[in-house]
């Protein structure tokens, strides 16, 4: 095409590379960063001002009442002489009750080697550099369930005394309903979300039912259900666990949710993904199983992260039908008369919220680290 | 586009005159939006077809019946001696037999480049691994990319990851390849390569289906062009023909338009 040169311009040619340059730094040093973060600006100023004021006005009390101020060592005694900090010897005279509930005094080092092989477990699975995941996931995921159920209830024959699951409490009751929830809850869900998309209609609205019923009632009906309505259904006689329902209760009530998440995931990829894999000729399973889940779930970890940390707390409702978790177990203790001190309950209230965060943080971190590591260069 | 259009035909790309796709009096609708009608198409082994025409006149559509990314409703697909229903025996088979290269190349981004390539023999044909990822690198090599094998897609260029798409296809040594605009979604630059590609594989004796709009590889490597608008085939002849003599008034006017800058 023919231009028109008449402005005179007579365009511009760059010869040789320019050099690279150093990045401009903005925030060097201290006084720039806090100038440029905190400081730019009236409204920010006043923020900055504010807050710090509000952090000085409560953090040194709230230490004091925790650390500085508590009770360390001796009994109760020396708690109702100090009421303006925690209690903590309530707390390490009475842990081992907090562990294990009312679990067979003698009994409890079968606690101890399932916290064992959980913890170990839990380590290979999590770091990098640990040789046989799939075997150690099959360990976990499939044996050591079946073990720990024989472990903690008992059986005769292998020469463990029954322990009844009503005896069962503390920590471990919260692990056990934590994680057989966490452990049905993604399968269940994964299936309900490839019902619910499903082309049959059929299936697709049995699932849909399912996952609206389960999401549409609180967890405490669901408990309640449970425990008082479900055994009308059954013909007299039969008896089903208490904590067995409790577990299924909370399991199906978080794959609901679990499915909804997933759900979101597969429908964040894209058309292509399905093609390409059909083209090669992969079947439905072999496309899902390879192709879509694995892409579907990393896009969702925060969200499966989120539902499983819901899931771990919402477990403390189990308290209503009698179960001691522990939080229940620390509430019962706090009624003990032994204990009635003014310091006594915000110091149990305050170990569970520490517990429960250290958990619930835990796996956040994990979460995020898993994110960075399956990220496969530029998003598309 | 630059194309070693003087280069002398191979032998091997002969056309035999044993038919491997034959479509018969195919119809497809969209609801009530008929965008396939009365498809009548044979093609034989070593052909190399290029189909043309503007944008929705169903080119895409078309060649996505033949490996079944879509269905039709009337008439019949016979793919190397395989009848497309709904049995789906039938469409893994021909599956089996068709590669497929698309616009947005559809590279798997959680899996590496040579992953990619051996996931479908070893879980479609059960090939060994090891056996899988020697073939992989041998396709690779060929498209030119071997070093790239451990890379990611989403770390190559377009230009770069249409060809690991069709190193990809071939890993599964299809009797047929389909291309569905494959370089429609490439920045200028990258369009030679992978059209280079395509043309050795033309030479290479395969029998090809390509939409596309390069019509310099129509010219250079297909032995027939098809020209379809509204979704039928208006016009169907051997290249020279089709772009020096096209009978049809609307094959007139696209050609106009496509070749008019």
């Amino acid at each position: 095409m023919a231009m028109d040169n008449s402005t005179g311009y007579s365009g511009v040619v760059n010869s040789g590379d320019l050099p690279d340059k150093p990045a401009p730094i903005k925030t060097d040093g201290v006084g720039p960063w806090i100038r440029d973060n905190l400081f730019n600006g009236a409204f920010n100023s006043i923020l900055t001002i504010s807050s710090l004021l509000l952090v000085l006005y409560t953090l040194p009390s709230a230490l004091n009442w925790l650390i500085f101020n508590a009770v360390w060592t001796g009994g109760s005694d020396a708690c109702r002489a100090n009421p303006d900090g925690a209690c903590w010897t309530f707390v390490t005279s009475r842990w081992e009750q907090f562990l294990y509930g009312f679990y067979e005094k003698s009994e409890r080092w079968r606690i101890d080697i399932l916290l064992v092989i959980l913890a170990v477990g839990i380590a290979w699975l999590a770091w990098e550099r640990t040789p046989g995941k799939k075997l150690m996931a099959f360990f976990m995921l499939v044996i050591y369930p079946i073990f720990a159920f024989f472990m903690m209830y008992g059986n005769e024959a292998m020469g463990l005394p029954i322990v009844e699951t009503p005896q069962w409490g503390g920590f471990t009751l919260t692990l056990v309903i934590a994680l057989s929830g966490i452990v049905a809850s993604l399968p269940i869900g994964i299936v309900l979300a490839l019902g619910r998309r499903s082309e049959m209609r059929i299936i697709s609205l049995l699932c849909t039912i399912f996952i609206e019923f389960w999401r549409g009632i609180p967890l405490v009906a669901v408990l309640f259900m449970a425990t008082i309505m479900f055994p009308l259904f059954l013909p007299a006689g039969v008896t089903f666990d208490q904590l067995l329902r409790a577990v299924i209760g909370v399991a199906l009530f978080a794959s609901a949710y679990m499915a909804e998440v997933v759900r979101g995931g597969l429908q964040a990829i894209p058309k292509g993904q399905y093609e390409g894999a059909m083209a090669l000729g992969l079947p439905f399973w072999k496309m899902m199983r390879l192709i879509i889940l694995p892409q579907a779930l990393k896009i969702v970890i925060p969200g499966i992260v989120n539902t499983f940390i819901g899931l771990f707390k919402d477990t403390t409702l189990v308290l209503i039908i009698a179960l001691f978790d522990l939080l229940g177990i620390v509430q019962a203790s706090i009624a003990d008369p032994n204990w009635s001190i003014k310091s006594v309950p915000y110091t149990g209230y305050a170990f569970v919220a520490i517990v429960f965060w250290i958990c619930c943080y835990s796996m956040a971190l994990y979460s995020r680290y898993i994110e960075d590591k399956l990220h496969t260069g530029h998003k598309r | 586009m630059e194309l070693d259009q003087n280069q002398a035909a191979p032998a091997s790309m002969q056309v035999s005159d044993e038919s491997v796709i034959k479509i018969t009096d195919m119809n497809k609708w969209y609801g009530q939006f008929h965008v396939l009608k009365e498809i009548n198409l044979n093609v034989n082994r070593g052909e190399r077809i290029v189909i043309c025409g503007p944008s929705g006149s169903g080119k895409s559509t078309l060649i996505r019946c033949i490996n079944r990314l879509e269905e039709h409703q009337q008439g019949s697909i016979n793919v190397d001696g395989i009848e497309l229903n709904n049995d789906l025996k039938n469409i893994d088979a021909i599956r089996r037999e068709v590669g497929m290269v698309f616009q947005h190349f559809n590279l798997f981004p959680h899996l590496t480049v040579l992953e990619n390539c051996t996931l479908a023999p070893i879980w479609v044909k059960k090939m060994p691994k090891k056996e899988a990822e020697e073939v992989a690198m041998k396709y690779l090599e060929r498209v030119r990319i071997p070093e790239q094998a451990l890379k990611f897609p989403g770390q190559l260029s377009g230009g770069q990851q249409q060809r690991v798409a069709i190193a990809r296809s071939l890993c599964m040594n299809p009797k047929i390849m389909l291309f569905d605009e494959p370089t429609s979604a490439l920045d200028p630059e990258m369009i030679k390569e992978v059209l280079d590609v395509m043309i050795e594989l033309a030479h290479e004796g395969m029998t090809m289906i390509c939409v596309t709009h390069e019509m310099g590889f129509a010219k250079t490597v297909a032995n027939r062009v098809i020209f379809m608008d509204g979704g039928q085939i208006i016009e169907e002849n051997e290249p020279n023909e089709f772009f020096n003599n096209p009978q049809s008034e609307r094959t007139q006017l696209f050609l106009s338009q496509i070749l008019a800058h």
